[in-house]
């Protein structure tokens, strides 16, 4: 018996030897996002599509080098800059190179002054910062580095593109901004009046409004003060339950004008709008998921909801993080110097699969893409939260922001 | 001027709904002297209730059957968990309570998961009642003020005109001689909680659909339900009624009209600092009352409990 459990034991030590041998081989990256806690749903669907986009993208097509695999490996961060830190600590001992981090702008700026500093005292041990969804302007503005990379429009961008599709509508005479009471719901409404008054000097904001984050209960009253101001249309920042709430609230109470939002579609909100925001609901982000651009993209999708029938590949982006970082690992011929990486990944071109070109601009390291203002619709190939409605791009703005002026002085190495 | 007639609506069925959840909590005051800080959760297993039941039978039968399920949830909690913890005293009885909060919300995140759900208003009340200067009043909304004040006419009615509610009403200040007359007073406080607790669970079944139905619907709507009943008076039903309606009224003008703290320190006789943006009063000045609408009925609340501490309605207690 005895003998067995020792026969058994030493097999297993072996699997176990030869597995890590071959794991050995592969390029780890870490993510770094809320896998528990009110928004983990945000980061659960997020390390979804990373695994799903590294299988599919990389791993499938022969890896990168030579024939070296992408994993993802996952750390809980519950959305506390502080603990990020602990994880991000925890990911360098653990010889991980590429950190993947999007929730919340306030982990982003913790983790990016982090890694600047790790970087320049471990000149053997560096690591690489990919932002795939933290869109604080600062981060690739007064903050900006070397190390780190971000793949999203960042809030500027965003606003940019769509005052650029308001200002081209010659019906809009009053506009309503309303947002949380907060650093990204101030930075939105900002960039609004600020864009808004070079584009279209002529549009009357009559509504500039901040609500506590988190505590509103009933947005009814907001809703009434939108429709006596007579607003043609509403911007709004806000995102998870006061996202929804506004929204319903707004089109309950008599709204029938677009309704411009960053954040307004998946994870349940999608589902709970259902047929009431078709017509009104707009979203303004990147990667055209409907009507899909190729097959390949159509193929990414169906792929997607097969392996994670339960969530969406709500932030497209995501795929162009992985293809883009195994194009610099190949450029750069290797994985382990980080500022060949680097430099192969600052300027790279690229073209995405969900079909904009995508450009990393050198200057600030902010990625140049399409930005689509999307509709909530049920005329859709692809829908989020299973509900039969999703995101169709209505209009799109080339190459957003191409040339935006940045306060960046970026050290190079 | 029609605005403010549609605010008058708006604040009515804010109020009528923090009522529905108020009534029950000020009830189970009364009798056991515990406040139940779970309470808010059995508003939000209502909603979620109601949300399964409606998926499968549609929004009638949501409304029938899960504040019966709650109220059933509610009467054992009473009967298995409350009842063992009373015997140490208030505190534990506190914890206890408090602790099924936290509980009731995790399971909720577990079984349903932390989306919000698509809990949609039954088609047949899809239209607007009527509009007043283009603001439209949803047909639903008018059928929230019905529910509530039905709930609210019945309730009375059980309390002052049955031997039910003589019972009760008898319970409530001398349990003992009830007992002694042969009443099984242990029944009546679990019958108290259990119409308490479903009572909150009406309130979330029609409130889920308007205000979302999602897990962190009960932290919204907890605390200011305490509010509720210590401004009316603990115990106090009529009390806990006109304490909603201020309530409601209160926060939602606030938030309907911009009135700027500057207009108001002016209108004193202060003059505004210049530049503004130096002064160490800063953010007094730029105080707007949508920003603190919210705090307002807490401020209300301190300011009872300094001149009134027994609340509007309350009876004057040692």
């Amino acid at each position: 018996m005895k003998n067995t459990t020792m026969r058994g034991l030493s097999a297993a030590l072996a699997v176990a030897i030869s597995a890590t041998a071959v794991y050995a081989e592969n390029i780890k990256i870490a993510f770094i996002d809320p896998l528990s806690g009110p928004f983990a749903a945000t980061g659960n669907q997020g390390l979804a599509t990373f695994k799903f986009a590294a299988d599919e993208l990389v791993n499938k097509e022969g890896g990168v080098l030579d024939g070296q695999n992408f994993e993802i490996v996952a750390f809980d961060n519950k959305i506390s800059p502080k603990e990020s830190l602990i994880q991000l600590q925890v990911a360098i001992d653990q010889g991980i190179r590429f950190i993947a981090q999007g929730n919340s702008s306030g982990v982003a700026n913790a983790l990016t002054d982090a890694i600047d500093k790790h970087n320049r005292r471990n000149p053997d041990n560096q690591v690489i910062f990919l932002n795939y969804a933290a869109v604080d302007p600062a981060l690739t503005n007064d903050k900006c580095n070397f190390w780190h990379f971000r793949f999203d429009a960042n809030a500027d961008i965003k606003m940019d593109a769509l005052t650029d599709v308001i200002a081209a509508d010659d019906g809009v005479e009053k506009v309503y901004i309303i947002g949380q009471d907060y650093s990204f719901g101030k930075a939105v409404a900002a960039a609004a009046v600020k864009f808004l008054g070079e584009k279209r000097p002529d549009v009357e904001i009559v509504g500039n409004e901040l609500h506590p984050i988190g505590k509103v209960k009933d947005f009814t009253p907001y809703a009434r003060k939108i429709m006596a101001s007579e607003a043609d249309l509403v911007i709004t920042g806000n995102w998870g339950a006061d996202m929804l709430n506004l929204g319903k609230s707004v089109l309950e109470n008599g709204f029938e004008g677009p309704i411009y939002t960053y954040y307004g579609a998946a994870d349940g909100i999608t589902a709970a709008f259902g047929e009431s925001g078709v017509g009104s609901l707009r979203v303004v982000g990147e990667g055209q998921i409907n009507p899909p651009v190729s097959d390949r993209a159509a193929a990414f999708v169906t792929g997607f909801k097969e392996a994670y029938p339960d969530t969406d590949p709500a932030q497209p982006r995501i795929a162009n993080v992985v293809e883009m970082l195994a194009k610099a690992i190949n450029e750069a011929g290797t994985a382990t110097d980080m500022a060949q990486v680097a430099y192969a990944l600052e300027g790279m071109e690229h073209d995405s699969i969900w079909g904009t070109k995508l450009k990393m601009r050198e200057i600030d390291h902010q990625i140049i893409q399409d930005v689509h203002i999307q509709a909530h619709t049920d005329d859709v190939q692809f829908d989020y939260d299973n509900s039969g409605f999703g995101l169709k791009a209505e209009d799109t703005v080339t190459m957003a922001a191409a040339d935006a002026a940045t306060t960046c002085k970026m050290k190079r190495p | 001027m029609e605005l403010i007639a549609v605010n008058l609506i708006d604040g009515l069925v804010t109020g009528l709904l923090l009522f529905m959840l108020s009534a029950g909590l000020t009830l189970i005051f009364s009798m056991m002297g515990v406040l139940n800080f779970a309470h808010a959760s059995f508003y939000m297993l209502g909603a979620y209730f109601a949300f399964q039941i409606s998926v499968f039978l549609g929004f009638w039968m949501g409304l029938l059957i899960a504040p019966v399920i709650v109220g059933v949830l509610g009467a054992l909690v009473e009967r298995y968990g409350l009842r063992r913890v009373h015997q140490y005293g208030h505190v534990p009885e506190l914890i206890f309570t408090f602790g099924l909060a936290l509980l009731i919300e995790e399971l909720v995140q577990f079984i349903w998961g932390k989306s919000a759900m698509p809990y949609e208003i039954p088609e047949i009340l899809q239209f607007t009642a009527f509009s007043i200067a283009g603001n439209a009043i949803p047909a639903y909304k008018i059928f929230m003020i019905f529910t509530s004040v039905a709930i609210f006419l019945v309730l009375l009615y059980i309390l002052t005109r049955t031997r039910v509610g003589l019972i009760i009403q008898a319970a409530l200040s001398y349990p003992k001689t009830v007992e002694a007359l042969g009443h099984n007073v242990p029944l009546v406080f679990m019958g108290v909680f259990g119409v308490g607790t479903a009572l909150a669970g009406v309130a979330g079944v029609i409130a889920g659909p308007v205000l979302s139905t999602f897990p962190g619907m009960a932290f919204v709507l907890g605390s200011i339900v305490f509010v509720t009943i210590v401004i009316g008076g603990l115990g106090s039903l009529g009390g806990a009624l006109v304490a909603s309606l201020i309530i409601g009224w209160l926060t939602t003008f606030s938030k309907a009209y911009n009135v700027r703290m500057e207009d108001i320190l002016n209108g004193i006789g202060f003059t505004t600092p210049d530049p503004i943006w130096d002064s160490a009063w800063r953010d007094l000045w730029t105080l707007t009352s949508p920003q603190i609408a919210d705090i307002l009925p807490y401020i209300l609340m301190v300011l009872i409990l300094v001149f009134r501490p027994y609340g509007l309605f309350g009876k004057r207690q040692a």
